[in-house]
């Protein structure tokens, strides 16, 4: 179908702020990238970019290696899937998915197969005749789908499509959405603040951050190597854990004086992270070599079923770690956070990881 | 008892319950009193007299009952001025709606200076009626004007003095040009209220400027065309009065004689005051069935999304 490569892009909107710092992304052919960051990243500004709603300010953006800089949105044969969907109020919900059809001339028949073999796939086919308000929000999303997978084009964009609706119905459409997406093998770009979403639904995860590219790479792999502080505390719920170190003349310590023996090279990182999963705690005082140990005092514990999460003041910070099961711990309990010296993440000046 | 509808409803909207019986009626009594004076009093007025019939020097009235209404249904004269009434209220609507619409999305277009455009386009409306009919009357008068002499220098012959047809395109541009700024305003707004993802989605569907404009924005626009054409009626009916009076005095012949304009002639220089009063009672009646329509549809809020 189609490649999506970035060079460079950047956007600069007439008032000065360059919300766009120079982007490059590679996109290959039926792979969902999903570019995720906290609001004002400038992710939905890249998104629309790729569309063609925003001028590019320096950069191309090429489909299929064609260079769509000079390309207007109606000739670039991209569907787009907005955060409020977008769908036309005064058509019927038919006439919505049938609009882009007509606009590029389908024959009359053509357009009626498609729709309502679209319409089945998504299990619209009860709600054709029916306007864009006499719709759920979850129908109006599956509408707002159809429309873009109609035209059967290029490239799909999502800019948030799943903000607007419950947590539950949420969940339902993250799993729908990428099955689809891979059964049509249509090359995807997809916009979220949400972490989740973006670790679950991506091939390439993109974490934007003040219009850069902090990170690229398969979920799994950022989420076990974040390269650099933003990454790290962004993606992961809860977040990791961030210890400032200082070093002394026996080597780095924590802010509450607690050596740090094992870490014995010449490090120049002055923040130590660990996930919520990556540690245990314990109520025994043995020693255990090779490993970080941070006395700690629980202030809350949160049960939410199958796991729990400890909320612990420790060095001078406030850290949390993922228990399964019940937790024994309860607040105001003296203990010890235990993270395996492997698992540790470090990180230098400039918020960059450290190997 | 316990309708939970019911008590929502009474704590949406909450009733003031005033501990005097007197006062409430006390508070409403001047703009009671407004209203019989100016209106229903005038219009009772207008409706007794549209039944009498007086000679020249109001000497001796008849009550004639529903003759006069028999005798001007009858008339040619204001038949005539029905279909007067009718092609000048339609052209008016039709150019000062046509002509705005086209101003407001050329304004949304600019870049630039927005708010200068919209500014300068709306000052018409401040400019008094007789104001602007003698304006256009002096631009397109056949010896003095400016825009006159233009069209005479393109070959047309124009003559509103003389021609009824171009008395009648004088008329509708004046009462238009008048009108303009006001439906500008409200064109602008309906535009500025159609969501620009509306036009984004319909750019990625493949329409081009002119169809996402006649496909999108202009059915997004109904409520507010609708609500102008209705207003812009209204006003091309009863509100040009002052232009018709300083522009052609329903001349020339009865080629421009609204039925407004047919009222004053009548009554005021004619002084056939039960024929007037008739023609005032059935305008009466045109009006009331206007405000109808307008609180049955206008009114009632078009929802979309």
């Amino acid at each position: 179908m189609a490649t999506v490569d970035l060079k460079d892009v950047k956007k600069v909107y007439p008032s000065g702020v360059e919300a766009v710092k120079g982007v490059s992304i590679a996109i290959p052919d039926k792979e969902l990238c999903v570019l995720v960051g906290p609001s004002g990243c400038g992710k939905s500004t890249l998104l629309r970019m790729i569309a063609g709603l925003e001028t590019i300010s320096a950069g191309t953006v090429a489909i299929d290696g064609k260079v769509v800089n000079a390309i207007g949105p109606t000739e670039r044969d991209i569907a787009m899937v907005f955060q409020n969907y977008a769908l036309y109020p005064h058509m019927k919900v038919y006439d919505n998915m049938a609009y882009g059809l007509r606009n590029r001339g389908t024959p009359k028949d053509e357009i009626d197969s498609r729709v309502r073999s679209t319409a089945k796939v998504l299990e619209l086919s009860a709600l054709l005749d029916r306007r864009p308000r006499e719709l759920s929000g979850g129908q109006r999303q599956r509408v707002a789908m159809g429309r873009a997978i109609v035209r059967n084009p290029k490239v799909f964009l999502f800019d948030e499509p799943l903000s607007n609706l419950d947590a539950k119905l949420r969940g339902q459409m993250r799993v729908e959405i990428k099955n689809l997406q891979r059964k049509l093998g249509v090359t995807s770009v997809y916009v979220t603040h949400d972490q989740l979403e973006a670790m679950t639904l991506a091939d390439i995860l993109v974490v934007m951050n003040a219009g850069l590219v902090e990170q690229t790479g398969a979920p799994l792999d950022v989420y076990e190597k974040p390269a650099s502080i933003f990454v790290a505390s962004f993606i992961g719920a809860p977040p990791m854990n961030l210890l400032a170190l200082t070093g002394s003349s026996s080597g780095p310590i924590l802010a509450d004086g607690t050596a740090i023996d094992f870490a014995a090279r010449e490090t120049p990182a002055v923040t130590l992270g660990f996930r919520p999963e990556d540690a245990d705690v314990t109520f025994n005082a043995e020693a255990l070599p090779g490993a970080l140990v941070l006395p700690a005092t629980v202030e809350a514990v949160e049960p939410v079923g199958a796991e729990s999460f400890l909320h612990c003041a420790a060095a001078g910070s406030r850290i949390v770690v993922r228990v399964s099961g019940r937790a024994a711990a309860k607040p105001g309990d003296q203990l010890r956070v235990v993270a395996k010296a492997e698992k540790l993440h470090w990180f230098d000046q400039a918020g960059k990881r450290v190997d | 008892m316990g309708d939970p509808w019911i008590a929502r409803e009474i704590s949406l909207s909450p009733r003031i319950v005033f501990p005097n019986k007197i006062l409430p009626y006390l508070l409403v009594a001047p703009q009671l009193a407004i209203t019989l004076v100016f209106f229903y009093w005038p219009a009772g007025q207008a409706l007794y007299q549209s039944m009498l019939r007086q000679d020249p020097f109001g000497l001796r009235t008849k009550f004639v009952w529903f003759a006069n209404f028999r005798k001007v249904l009858a008339d040619p004269a204001y038949l005539n001025s029905i279909q007067v009434t009718v092609v000048f209220s339609l052209a008016t609507a039709i150019v000062a709606m046509g002509v705005a619409l086209l101003l407001a999305v050329m304004a949304e277009k600019a870049v630039r200076g927005k708010g200068l455009y919209r500014t300068l386009l709306i000052w018409p409306y401040a400019v008094a009626p007789a104001i602007a009919g003698m304006l256009w009357l002096f631009l397109f008068n056949p010896s003095i004007g400016s825009l006159a002499y233009l069209l005479r220098s393109l070959g047309i012959a124009w003559d509103p003095l003389l021609n009824g047809t171009h008395a009648m395109i004088l008329l509708v541009s004046a009462a238009a040009w008048k009108q303009i700024s006001y439906n500008f305003l409200f064109f602008v707004a309906g535009l500025q209220a159609v969501p620009k993802t509306l036009i984004e989605a319909a750019a990625m569907d493949g329409a081009g400027e002119t169809k996402r404009f006649w496909t999108i924005v202009f059915p997004l626009l109904a409520p507010t065309t609708f609500f102008l054409l209705v207003v812009n009626t209204v006003y091309a009916l009863f509100d040009t009065f002052g232009i018709v009076h300083a522009v052609t005095g329903g001349g020339p012949g009865k080629t421009t004689e609204t039925l407004v304009y047919k009222v004053y002639n009548d009554g005021f220089v004619n002084l056939i005051l039960g024929d007037s009063a008739a023609q005032s009672v059935i305008l009466m009646a045109i009006v009331i069935a206007l405000t109808a329509i307008q609180f049955r549809y206008v009114e009632r809020k078009v929802h979309y999304g």
